[in-house]
């Protein structure tokens, strides 16, 4: 199983990177809307927007914080609840 | 696979809304039965939302030189069921679109169809199937397919919404041309999902041994 991660990371540095580099794929997408359709005019904005990358960011990390924190305080959790019961 | 805000026309985004709202209400009542009737899951359900917190906060580069994220819906899939997993990603979905700028209000209802309600279906259909053969393989299978799944709906769900040109023909198009930027590069991205989703469930059935028998029921 680590060897097929190690293959996936190194398959992802060994890619081929063109134009965009590591661009998000939404974004990609919103482009190929304006170009099946040029017209078309997005009738909704979003209502808050990050003010800079630094705060997209930060949100992003905030995202990732909170489900890890979850996640680790749970299975903390559990390993101990299995060392009491086996005490 | 967020589809940005107001980039679906409206009748599409309440065509979206319509189908994913049952699958929140009946994912709402069984948490509610869950929380009521197996207290020992109870924290299964936070650990589930965590994952998917996490892996969707990743955006990950892909061999297709973009960047895109997993979703983290597997871990939800294996232990609850696809309904459970549409509201927790409902509730990233919201967080994402709200505080974030990725997806949107408008398209919640399809953004939640893609990644709550027909990947995680799919995800979970496999896992049934294959749970009695070799358990981690249906893990593997259910965060495996839950991921790719969602990203191939977001790519039908721009086609129908977008086509190329009018008719099937035009659909079909731009159904190829969306899985190509999004499909393709959740190959390896979900392949990812799969094993990290089978190591962290082979953790939990480590420490929670009365876990896997509901599970494996």
């Amino acid at each position: 199983m680590k060897k097929l991660l190690l293959l996936l990371i190194l398959l992802i540095f060994a890619a081929k990177v063109t134009a965009e580099e590591w661009a998000g794929a939404d974004e990609k997408a919103e482009e190929v809307i304006k170009e099946l359709k040029p017209d078309y005019e997005p009738w909704f904005s979003p209502i808050f927007e990050p003010p800079s990358g630094e705060i997209e960011s930060m949100l992003f990390s905030l995202q990732a914080a909170i489900g890890s924190l979850i996640i680790g305080y749970f299975l903390g959790y559990y390993r101990g609840l299995k060392h009491a019961r086996n005490a | 696979m967020h589809i940005m805000e107001g980039y679906l026309p409206p009748e599409w985004a309440a065509f979206w809304y319509v189908f994913a709202i049952p699958f929140l209400v009946y994912g709402a009542l069984r948490v509610k039965r869950i929380i009521e009737e197996k207290p020992s899951m109870k924290s299964l359900i936070a650990v589930s939302a965590g994952f998917i917190f996490v892996l969707s906060a990743l955006k990950l580069p892909s061999v297709t030189g973009s960047c895109s994220h997993p979703t983290g819906t597997g871990i939800a899939v294996v232990f609850f069921g696809p309904a459970v997993t549409a509201l927790l990603s409902a509730i990233v979905l919201l967080y994402q679109a709200l505080l974030l700028a990725h997806g949107g209000i408008t398209t919640l209802g399809a953004n939640t169809a893609s990644m709550g309600v027909i990947g995680p279906f799919v995800g979970w259909i496999a896992f049934k199937l294959l749970k009695n053969v070799n358990f981690r393989v249906a893990v593997f299978a259910a965060a495996m397919l839950s991921d790719l799944v969602t990203y191939v709906v977001t790519s039908l769900q721009l086609a129908l919404a977008f086509p190329s040109s009018a008719g099937v023909a035009g659909i079909i198009k731009s159904a190829a041309t969306f899985m190509g930027i999004f499909a393709v590069t959740q190959v390896p991205l979900s392949i990812i999902e799969g094993v990290v989703a089978v190591m962290l469930v082979s953790y939990i059935f480590e420490v929670r041994s009365d876990v896997l028998e509901v599970v494996k029921a």
